[in-house]
């Protein structure tokens, strides 16, 4: 029986739990990156974080940057025959693969391939009571649980989408050059002309502020589970945050791609 | 022990990789000149140099020999200002010609110098005098239009 007055007490209830946990995951982030004043680092766990962040994502974001140089190619050497055009090839694999594919697809294969891990990691934490008990022995879990792995993404994320975009160049020049037989110093003198370094930091600026996205909220997620209003514990809970945490995430990313691209274009 | 160093080895084989590759990236695309070539620099003045975009190339006979690093406008004369800087080898006349072109039909616009006879060369700094400025496929066409309706 859902009266209309009912279901506007329901939405309120949604808009507040949800500004609610807004607020939870910002104080956290705020908690996070005031550790970079704490010093020393934990340079031992950082790199341990960048290992599992950067090294071990290398191999699938290369095999990926390879597929979608390929298929970019092939796409805009269809589309630029038509105009008779071949020669822009390279500009506009360049183009497309700095400014936009390389960063948003990095932060989206690093949400599903890291992000969900450091989720469910943070979650099992949390539902084992096991951050319970290191804030019980006067370890600060915010330096050592999460600043470690927010340092992590950032560090690696723009060198994975360095990674991403060289190995796709490269795949689009298979593609291009040796496939369709376009000239291969039309590929890279027309990529040099039209990529500026506007382009690449711009690149750059997104995979970072990606990062932070990806780590803040899939760190938060984990953390807070607990929180969470009419919460679930154990395995389903963990599921649930999990999930939460990897749409959010990759939600935020095309969102901020919007934003950042329409603030720097 | 050997757990501990092969972490260490893979984050660092991870960080020269991505940084080769920005390297690469910022080296080759993004046209920074870290063991930048020494140039010098001339000014062109324009009537008009609409189209023409910081970063343009300048070529001599056809090959790339420097770039448009400024425009600017001179606000006695409302003329622009453009300057290049070049390939300190390249000698230029100083009644060379410099002109405002566009590579193809919808390309960029470049700044084509042309050779003159003097055997006066230009010195860093100075300006060249000779200049033609942008073709503006629009103003052609509506000239070539108005001109033969007003002649009837």
């Amino acid at each position: 029986m859902l009266s209309p007055h009912s279901q506007l007490i329901a939405v309120g209830k949604g808009c507040l739990s949800s500004l609610e946990e807004l607020g939870r995951m910002s104080i956290l982030f705020s908690h996070t990156v005031r550790q970079i004043f704490a010093s020393p680092w934990e340079f031992e766990s950082i790199s341990r974080q960048v290992r599992f962040v950067g090294s071990r994502s290398a191999v699938v974001i290369a095999v990926a940057g390879v597929f979608v140089g390929m298929v970019v190619a092939l796409q805009f050497h269809d589309t630029l025959a038509r105009f008779g055009s071949v020669s822009l090839l390279g500009s506009a694999v360049g183009l497309s693969l700095v400014r936009e594919l390389g960063p948003v697809l990095t932060g989206l294969i690093i949400v599903g391939r890291v992000g969900s891990a450091t989720t469910a990691e943070i979650a099992i934490m949390r539902t084992d009571n096991q951050i319970d008990a290191i804030e019980c022995m006067a370890i600060d879990p915010y330096r050592y649980l999460l600043f470690p792995r927010l340092i992590a993404f950032v560090i690696a994320a723009p060198l994975l989408t360095a990674i991403f975009n060289v190995v796709g160049i490269f795949g689009g020049w298979f593609v291009g050059v040796v496939v369709f037989k376009v000239n291969q110093g039309a590929y890279f003198a027309s990529m040099a002309d039209a990529v500026l370094l506007g382009d690449l930091t711009m690149g750059i600026t997104k995979s970072i502020i990606f990062a932070v996205l990806t780590a803040w909220i899939c760190m938060a997620k984990g953390f807070l589970m607990h929180q969470n209003h009419g919460m679930v514990f154990g395995a389903e809970g963990v599921s649930n945050v999990t999930t939460a945490a990897v749409v959010m995430a990759s939600i935020s990313i095309l969102f901020a791609d919007f934003v950042i691209s329409a603030l720097m274009l | 022990m050997r757990n501990k160093s092969s972490i260490e080895i893979s984050v660092g084989l991870f960080l020269v990789t991505g940084l080769l590759s920005l390297t690469y990236l910022t080296l080759n695309l993004g046209n920074v000149g870290v063991f930048a070539d020494e140039t010098y620099t001339l000014y062109a003045r324009f009537v008009s140099s609409s189209g023409l975009k910081r970063g343009a190339f300048v070529e001599v006979g056809g090959v790339r020999v420097g770039t448009v690093q400024n425009i600017n406008v001179d606000f006695d004369s409302y003329e622009s200002i453009v300057e290049i800087s070049l390939d300190p080898n390249i000698k230029l006349q100083d009644d060379s010609i410099a002109s405002i072109r566009t590579s193809g039909i919808i390309g960029e616009k470049f700044l084509k110098i042309s050779p003159g006879g003097s055997e006066n060369y230009l010195v860093p700094g100075d300006e060249i005098l000779e200049t033609e400025s942008s073709i503006n496929i629009e103003e052609l066409i509506s000239k070539y239009i108005f001109e033969s309706t007003g002649k009837e």
